[in-house]
């Protein structure tokens, strides 16, 4: 697909987005469901579903320079994932808390441990 | 432990979980796609590793687990509230395949085609993700592990 293709206007962009993403994380979240034991199955928890979208979509519309540089900060996005899910294990079976509310709450922790490392390595 | 493929495991799952994954999964591009429209590509490279479904998923493992136990006639809080958090740790452990993807395709996409570096970067991931997955369950940690529970917890998932 082109810049002159259907990615061109906003709401198509954004459907296909939608679709396209939901369509892979959903794939891999099958994978996970069907995996034993559930140690190995959350590894697909950090599948790169959202960046295969994102990326192709990226390229598609701003050329692979501009997606390079959204994979070189996807590095301290991983970096902050590897933070807010080794503390939500923590939590979860040090606590025995619910899964939903404990994972939701840490979300702002992997923003800010992921905004801090890209902000230390970009100075 | 061998790792399994489960397909039975399927059959568990009901039409609105399905929907739920998938609209995660997609409100979470749809909102990567916007962060990176507005803030740029450094700040929007960083929700390419957003945590996507992963709350979702966590509850989801969660009440089957809770589930399974109760059919047998157990409480199964603690167990399901256990299990999630393996499947926590399973993911940070995948965090490094994420990150090594990210840097595949930071190295590769000046240079390669588009097919060629999503594939390289799909199979770098893999091949990290699994590689941490069984040095978590070696020997060499094993023994360093102690009493821990959240670690013991890997012996016996």
């Amino acid at each position: 697909m082109t810049s002159g293709g259907i990615l061109s206007s906003t709401e198509g962009e954004l459907i296909a987005r939608f679709v396209i993403g939901g369509a892979i994380v959903s794939v891999f979240a099958t994978i996970a469901e069907v995996c034993r034991p559930k140690s190995f199955a959350g590894l697909f928890g950090a599948a790169p579903s959202v960046a295969l979208t994102t990326l192709a979509i990226a390229i598609a519309q701003h050329g692979k320079d501009y997606a390079a540089t959204e994979a070189r900060s996807m590095v301290f996005g991983a970096a902050g994932f590897l933070v807010y899910a080794a503390l939500a294990s923590w939590i979860l079976m040090r606590y025995k808390t619910r899964a939903l509310a404990t994972t939701s709450a840490l979300l702002p922790l992997w923003l800010g441990a992921s905004i801090a490392l890209w902000f230390i390595a970009s100075r | 432990m061998m790792v399994q493929a489960k397909l039975e495991s399927l059959k568990g799952i009901k039409l609105h979980e399905w929907a739920v994954r998938f609209f995660f999964g997609g409100t979470v591009c749809v909102l990567a796609g916007l962060v990176a429209r507005r803030f740029g590509p450094e700040i929007g490279g960083l929700f390419l590793a957003f945590p996507a479904i992963f709350p979702a998923g966590a509850s989801m493992v969660e009440a089957h687990e809770k589930k399974h136990k109760a059919r047998v006639g157990l409480d199964g809080t603690n167990r399901g509230r256990t299990v999630a958090g393996l499947d926590a740790a399973g993911a940070a452990l995948g965090s490094f395949g994420l990150a090594g993807f990210a840097i595949t395709c930071r190295v590769c996409l000046p240079h390669l085609g588009t097919g060629a570096v999503f594939v390289s970067a799909t199979v770098v991931w893999a091949v990290l993700s699994v590689s941490a997955w069984l040095l978590r369950k070696s020997r060499i940690f094993r023994n360093m592990r102690g009493r821990r529970t959240t670690l013991n917890a890997f012996r016996n998932p």
